[in-house]
């Protein structure tokens, strides 16, 4: 804890962050998992998810964060979110379309309806949102080269 | 319903999940990358001649993505033009795939590359699909970002500079036809470029539809690298790592410049003469800036990199002047110059690998050194330039017979004055690099490796066999299909919008 004293904002926005990143992360989860019947989906939630880690980020600097969420573990993440949206797809082709919908569709306005909808927003999520934090992650581990410094 | 057109998005699929299965699993496993890439580029190698075998028997194909009909839907449409185009994209792609294992070996992260390498050719394949204006969008985009970053895969000052550059100029001309797409949409009310067209024959064309005309020719002119809006292409070619120079030029411009003008101009707004002689005029006008700009190049890269201006000018005056003979000679042509270019580009970088050098005047003697390369890259020098058994005399030769038959007798004599200017510049190229004294320093280069000539020698077999390939049925079949596709104009709208219900 002494460490993370010195790295990060000050005590004040660390307390409000450890109180609301769980909040942003839930909201993240609902948007993704409600997104068949409000407005929202897949895109809108894993950016939500991503910006709790964000907000971990920068209020107690990047080594929290990534020990939270590794780089090699989002791009893992990104990955599988690639490849779980393609197999729906294949598995609606095995059964006759590519896209088709072979899951029960259930009642509307419903959690558990619109058959494959649901699954693919969470795909979609862990693709955007791993995704998104990959390249925050890349934008914040940048390292300028030399050149920068001769204009100083 | 499982009926013969499951292959249609296969095309897609395919190399999707490809670049993400290496992307997760190329890192802790050594040969995955170079494995997969070789396989699913020869996969889909084998689907694309499989998809002229049913086009041949069963005519114009289309599938609805997830069951729902067009133009609810995202239709795909599989006619002769797709076919064309996917045989050239995959057949291409397959080559370069093979040239890479040997190639990308001096970089790092491989699996990179095939990732991204991959997610392109998803990208080509999608737009050429396709049968949705938007949809065709977004594969164009897939396949646009791929680029920007493959261009700036060896992390070069010069390279992350063209890149940039590329990215900024190409971004500008996706805008253009974003909101072509826009108002096109607000017109019609429909996304299916079928639909569109039968909305269009309907409601007459107003003035939006001159706009959008503009709009596209700006944005996918831009993608194709026509004259005024050439400026990103010399940079960019050269920048990029050898495989991928050859891929933008060999179809990345095809597919996404010249494809697209193709589809919409003559199967959705129908052709007609103010458009027609805008294309043949841009399309001379590239023709010859782009030659005489490449002539004083020293780069190798760089001088090859105009060339594709200039024989991007041979396509689209063939295709501009809109009577069957143009349309196939421009078609032929598209297909050689995407494997005498391709075969270009490899070559330069297998001189550059055994060498480390691009510059044609540090150069010399390397035909002692390097006879594969030297002879692989004298038939693609030729090939270029249009002498007798090659293809590209053959695909030229079609070009001017039919500008000639058109009355076009200026657009005929520039053809000609740049075919010579195109030959000047490849004596120059041979001479320099293949010809004359070995220099001290050279005198330990060797040969590059197997894969690398492999592909060289499959490419160039294609630049013979294309020659030959005039005279025969095959050229009917292939080339015939594609020419008929266009030249049938708007009926596309009445075939696809039948073959759907």
């Amino acid at each position: 804890m002494s460490r993370e004293k010195t790295k990060g904002m000050s005590i004040i926005v660390k307390t409000i962050t450890r109180l609301t990143v769980g909040l942003v992360l839930l909201y993240g989860i609902y948007i993704v998992l409600h997104g068949h019947v409000s407005p929202g989906g897949g895109f809108a939630g894993g950016v939500i998810i991503t910006l709790s880690f964000v907000h971990l980020v920068l209020a107690y600097g990047k080594d929290t964060a990534l020990k939270k969420l590794s780089k090699a573990r989002a791009s893992f993440l990104e990955n599988m979110g690639a490849i779980l949206f393609l197999s729906i797809a294949l598995l609606g082709f095995m059964g006759g379309y590519f896209f088709s919908n072979f899951i029960p569709k259930g009642e509307p306005f419903h959690l558990f309806s619109a058959g494959i909808i649901p699954i693919s927003n969470i795909a979609i999520s862990l693709k955007v949102g791993a995704g998104l934090f990959s390249i925050f992650v890349a934008l914040v581990l940048l390292k300028l080269k030399p050149t920068s410094e001769k204009k100083k | 319903m499982m009926d013969i057109s499951y292959i249609i998005p296969l095309f897609v699929a395919v190399p999707l999940a490809g670049a993400f299965l290496i992307a997760l699993l190329g890192k802790s496993i050594k040969k995955f990358p170079d494995v997969m890439g070789v396989l699913i580029t020869l996969i889909l190698c084998i689907l694309s001649v499989k998809s002229v075998l049913i086009h041949n028997t069963y005519g114009i194909l289309t599938y609805s993505a997830g069951g729902w009909n067009p133009p609810v839907g995202i239709g795909m449409v599989l006619d002769g033009l797709a076919v064309f185009m996917l045989v050239t994209v995959n057949v291409l792609a397959f080559c370069v795939a093979v040239y890479s294992v040997d190639y990308m070996e001096k970089f790092t992260a491989k699996w990179k590359f095939y990732t991204l390498f991959l997610l392109m050719l998803t990208g080509m394949n999608g737009v050429v699909i396709t049968g949705d204006i938007f949809n065709l969008f977004v594969f164009l985009e897939i396949a646009a970002v791929a680029s920007y970053a493959l261009v700036a895969f060896g992390t070069e000052k010069h390279e992350i500079e063209a890149a940039f550059k590329y990215a900024i100029m190409s971004t500008v001309g996706s805008l253009f036809i974003l909101l072509g797409i826009v108002f096109l949409y607000s017109y019609t009310s429909t996304l299916n470029m079928a639909d569109i067209a039968n909305v269009i024959m309907l409601q007459g064309k107003g003035n939006i539809i001159l706009l959008v005309s503009v709009l596209f020719l700006m944005g996918f002119g831009l993608k194709a690298a026509l004259v005024p809006f050439h400026a990103w292409l010399p940079d960019a070619h050269p920048s990029a790592p050898a495989p991928i120079s050859a891929m933008l030029s060999g179809v990345l411009i095809k597919s996404l410049g010249v494809y697209t003008i193709c589809r919409i101009f003559f199967n959705v707004f129908g052709i007609n003469p103010a458009i027609s002689s805008t294309l043949m005029f841009l399309g001379v006008l590239s023709m010859l800036v782009g030659v005489v700009l490449a002539i004083g190049q020293w780069d190798f890269k760089r001088l090859l990199a105009y060339h594709s201006i200039s024989q991007i000018g041979y396509v689209i005056l063939g295709i501009g002047l809109g009577t069957p003979l143009g349309i196939m000679g421009g078609f032929f042509h598209l297909f050689n110059h995407s494997v005498f270019k391709s075969l270009l580009f490899l070559n330069s970088g297998a001189v550059e690998y055994a060498t480390g050098t691009r510059d044609l005047q540090k150069m010399g003697g390397l035909k002692e050194k390097m006879p594969l390369t030297y002879s692989t890259n004298l038939v693609a020098s030729m090939s270029i330039a249009g002498i007798p058994p090659f293809n590209g005399f053959w695909s030229k030769l079609i070009i001017i017979i039919a500008a000639v038959e058109a009355g076009k007798f200026g657009y005929a004599f520039c053809a000609v004055l740049a075919s010579i200017l195109t030959l000047a510049s490849f004596m120059k190229v041979m001479k320099y690099a293949y010809f004359g004294d070995l220099r001290e320093k050279w005198k330990a280069v060797k040969e590059v490796p197997f894969f690398m000539k492999l592909s060289m020698v499959m490419l160039s077999l294609i630049c013979l066999v294309g020659g030959i390939l005039v005279f025969g049925d095959i050229l009917q079949g292939f080339l015939g299909s594609a020419q008929e596709a266009l030249s049938r104009g708007t009926e596309y709208a009445f075939t696809v919008l039948q073959g759907i219900k």
